[in-house]
């Protein structure tokens, strides 16, 4: 594990996964996308089914799920209105964007040569990405980020209290794998900001 | 794309007469115990276009202060700011400039 890097000629970010790795990544991706695209936004049963379908505006209310209600914050936090409106008009489109952003991810790794069903022992990923795929790569770390953090329930200065529970406990292995998505993109970001 | 429309000035005008916008709006990030220094500051950066010193000042003050008022104009432009905050994930709000 090394993280990501800037190639000095060709300016691309580049990193090595083991095959587990990029088939964690990978995982850890679909996730997400899932469950933006899983949780309904606001199902309405007041209305009409024809009404339904012709209604292409967003969600009034913040979502049920913890974790999009992080990916998707109320912006006016004293006017309920004012944030009703902000929503409707934009978790739409942060969700396909947040979706899409995932995707590439899950892209990147299989177009690097990671096989739907990992099998072999000793496969190594090597991935290249253009800048700007770098960035929504370093986005999408963001949000698998807070999506681990909001289900661990991580909060500031706790690392003594993650380092003292036994290694086998389900949850220090989750700590593990945030910690470790929280390398790839310390290490992203200083690539790109090289 | 639309060409301008062209400016009328009104040659009357006098500096006392010229009407400031109405209250400015700030854009608000808040602390999370989630989100990386560098990634914000990186961020900062990118979307407000601030010097690396700039964005770092903001970024020590959402770390410290708990929230840092990082952008200022009108209502549509910090619907856009905080729209791009939560595209990266940041934790931000709006609200009027007191």
């Amino acid at each position: 594990m090394s993280g990501f890097a800037r190639h000095r000629r060709s300016r691309r970010v580049i990193a090595t996964f083991t095959g587990f790795e990029a088939d964690l990544l990978r995982s850890l991706a679909s996730q997400l996308v899932e469950l933006l695209r899983n949780e309904a936004a606001v199902p309405r049963e007041d209305q009409d089914p024809f009404e339904a379908m012709m209604d292409f505006s967003g969600p009034e209310t913040e979502p049920e799920d913890p974790v999009l209600a992080r990916l998707f914050p109320t912006a006016y936090r004293e006017d309920p209105e004012a944030a009703a409106e902000f929503r409707r008009f934009t978790e739409g489109g942060l969700r396909d964007g947040k979706a899409a952003a995932a995707v590439a991810i899950i892209d990147g790794l299989e177009e690097a040569g990671l096989p739907p069903e990992l099998s072999e022992d000793g496969l190594m990923i090597d991935v290249e990405l253009d800048e700007p795929t770098a960035e929504t790569w370093m986005r999408s770390f963001t949000d698998l980020r807070l999506a681990l953090a909001t289900r661990l329930g991580i909060e500031d200065d706790d690392e003594d209290y993650w380092a003292s529970l036994p290694d086998d406990d389900p949850r220090s292995q989750a700590h593990d794998i945030y910690d470790w998505v929280g390398y790839l993109q310390e290490t992203l970001v200083g690539a790109l900001s090289r | 794309m639309s060409a301008p429309s062209p400016v009328e000035v009104e040659p009357t005008l006098t500096p006392d007469e010229m009407v400031l916008p109405a209250t400015p709006w700030v854009t608000i990030v808040w602390n999370d115990p989630v989100n990386l220094m560098s990634y914000v500051s990186y961020v900062f950066q990118k979307h407000f276009g601030y010097s690396r010193k700039k964005a770092e000042k903001l970024m020590m003050e959402v770390h410290e202060d708990g929230k840092s008022a990082v952008s200022s104009g009108s209502r549509e432009e910090m619907e856009r700011d905080v729209q791009a905050m939560h595209e990266y994930g940041l934790w931000a709000t709006m609200e009027k400039q007191e």
